[in-house]
């Protein structure tokens, strides 16, 4: 442990993040926004879960700093009179949550069906390909509204706002996961017909054990940098599928959908109650951007400028 | 007595979308336990294909048409995956010809070793890593404690492949295959390389098939010879009686060739044209178009291996007499 430490400190991972300040900051922000999201329950004002603290008579109350606000909702509060910084707090985490659980699906999807395609290659690697093609040919938003058509069929609306996050989890990730299928495969194909890989065979290892132990870490550095602007990505697909209705519920709002509430109301002068979740989305996600950018430019060897 | 290994009549075809080339063309040798064997030619003659088709990984359009391997008495090219994995790495050790690459980046010394223990069979972590530590020492690394923990890209090219040797040592296997085991070593590596594979192998007791072209690491090591072209074996014998009297023209413009029979200054000799590529091999003696005595029987009539002398020795040449 103290070893890994030492070796980390000496690397040229953190010397290149020591140099570039941009990817400080984004690590920052980034780090800062996680850990509100965590401790939402600590940080954050009010329970906008809770119907005892909402009260429908404090509703539409603008900023703080703006002359009707009060002290008592620092960003204003939204139609239902919750307040927004809370509604927010609570909103990012459901929106990180989604797009790690949302990554971590089209990973392990995209990963599996990606190496067995790249590694036993010929009818296989094409079936499988075939299918992500037609995936990726599906619009997700189409077949986000059928998923949740089906589902409000089976399960009864009543059930959907509980079953939301994981729904929109399995959507997401169903959508997206030709991603990491196309670039593992790729990567497995260079690597596949390298040397080490036929030592392992001469060692009598089994292919299982081949691909997932040779093959897959080294591919890893091309699933590294997807990651990051693929939960860029699930978050903003979150967002829009919550704009458009299809996301989290009005109770239990993500920041698309605080977005959409507070969108009706933007000409009527209730403009914040858009403002602040659409800033908190855009920082969000770009920070992880200029992070996700960041990482591509150390992890590439072609671009290495030590 | 049943030897070490067999090989009965090896043929192996790649199976191409025009046709069927032949890579091996009925070779047959054997090797007995703790015997050396130097399989030598140029590019191109099956060297490396006959290795690859021992332990039955010959890559895809390739596949063994026709002969036998016997390992131990058993028949390998019939055996089923599973079992053959099994007889891979752990009787049947390879060594390759780059440690740049036949090694994994991204995981550690000790990791690529223990992992072959672990493929053949249950051991524990501990014992494994004693096993790795142990033919560390061997290979002679020094402070292989710490070697252990380190990748492959902190080594350099020497060490690489003593811990490539280590790997392919760790199960005690009964024979080693080394496809050019010094080819991408500078020469006093070479030196060293050769010497301690040669100090392995008397002391473990083990077979070596040494795949080279490098006459005089042959003579180094080895106690037999066999001299491929174009995928059929054309002399073979016990190594000192070969390389100082070779019989067929091939060898003996191989041995020509060697630097170290000339003048300082003068022109090196050479065996003139390329070897044949697999598509186009020419009818009878695949190399007459390159031999200085050739007539029209060696055009028209492919040469059998004849034996001449002693039983040990033989020579598919049309123009050497028994």
């Amino acid at each position: 442990m103290n070893r890994s430490w030492q070796r980390f400190k000496k690397s040229y991972l953190l010397y290149s993040f020591k140099q570039d300040w941009v990817a400080i900051a984004s690590f920052i922000v980034l780090a800062n926004l996680i850990l509100i999201s965590i401790l939402a329950p600590v940080l954050a004002p009010y329970n906008p879960y809770d119907p005892l603290s909402i009260d429908i008579m404090n509703s539409e109350i603008p900023p703080a700093w703006i002359e009707e606000g009060t002290k008592a909702f620092i960003f204003g509060t939204d139609i239902q009179g919750r307040d927004l910084l809370s509604t927010m707090i609570y909103g990012l985490r459901l929106s990180v949550i989604i797009g790690i659980g949302a990554v971590l699906l089209q990973a392990f999807l995209g990963i599996s069906v990606g190496l067995t395609a790249g590694y036993i290659g010929g009818k296989v690697d094409a079936v499988l390909m075939r299918i992500a093609d037609i995936q990726l040919s599906f619009p997700y938003l189409m077949v986000a509204i059928f998923i949740s058509a089906i589902f409000q069929v089976v399960f009864g609306i009543g059930r959907f706002e509980e079953l939301a996050v994981p729904l929109l989890v399995v959507i997401i990730g169903l959508a997206e996961w030709p991603v990491y299928a196309r670039t593992v495969r790729a990567s497995v194909m260079g690597e596949k017909n390298k040397e080490y890989v036929e030592a392992a065979r001469v060692i009598g290892l089994s292919r299982k054990i081949i691909m997932v132990r040779h093959i897959l870490p080294n591919t890893m550095t091309s699933v590294l940098v997807i990651s990051t602007i693929q939960v860029a990505n699930a978050v903003m697909s979150e967002a829009a599928l919550s704009f458009l209705g299809l996301g989290m519920p009005v109770t239990k709002p993500s920041l698309g959908s605080l977005i959409k509430s507070g969108f009706e109301y933007i000409f009527s002068g209730s403009w914040w109650i858009t403002f602040f979740p659409g800033i908190a989305l855009i920082v969000f996600v770009l920070v992880i951007n200029l992070l996700g950018d960041w990482l591509r430019d150390v992890l590439n060897p072609k671009l290495y400028k030590g | 007595m049943t030897h070490l290994l067999e090989i009965e009549d090896l043929q192996v075809k790649f199976a191409l979308r025009f046709g069927e080339l032949t890579a091996i063309d009925g070779i047959s040798f054997t090797l007995d336990k703790g015997e050396r064997l130097g399989l030598v030619g140029e590019s191109g003659a099956g060297k490396s294909v006959t290795g690859f088709a021992i332990i039955n990984l010959l890559s895809k359009p390739g596949y063994i048409s026709g002969g036998r391997v016997l390992f131990n008495g058993q028949e390998l090219n019939r055996l089923q995956d599973e079992a053959m994995r099994d007889i891979r790495g752990n009787c049947i050790g390879m060594i390759f010809q780059d440690p740049m690459m036949t090694l994994n980046p991204v995981l550690s010394i000790g990791t690529q070793m223990v992992e072959t223990l672990y493929a053949h069979g249950n051991i524990s972590r501990k014992n494994a890593e004693k096993i790795a530590l142990e033919k560390l020492q061997k290979v002679q690394i020094p402070s292989p404690e710490k070697r252990l923990k380190q990748y492959p890209h902190e080594f350099s090219g020497g060490m690489r492949q003593r811990i490539v040797i280590a790997i392919a040592l760790i199960t005690d296997p009964d024979l080693i295959i080394a496809d050019e085991p010094t080819t991408a070593l500078d020469v006093t590596i070479q030196a060293e390389i050769m010497d301690l594979l040669l100090s392995l192998c008397e002391s473990e007791d083990m077979g070596l098939i040494l795949i080279t072209h490098d006459l005089a690491v042959v003579s180094q090591v080895t106690k037999k010879i066999a001299v491929m072209y174009a995928g059929k074996i054309v002399e073979a014998g016990l190594t000192e009686a070969v390389i100082t009297e070779p019989k067929h023209p091939y060898t003996q413009g191989l041995i020509k060739a060697l630097p170290g029979s000339l003048q300082p200054g003068s022109r090196l000799n050479q065996i003139p044209g390329m070897m044949p590529t697999l598509t186009d091999i020419p009818p009878g003696c695949a190399f007459h178009p390159r031999c200085t005595i050739s007539d029209s029987k060696c055009e028209s009539k492919t040469p059998m291996l004849v034996s001449i002398n002693d039983q040990n020795r033989v020579v598919a040449c049309h123009m050497v007499k028994t």
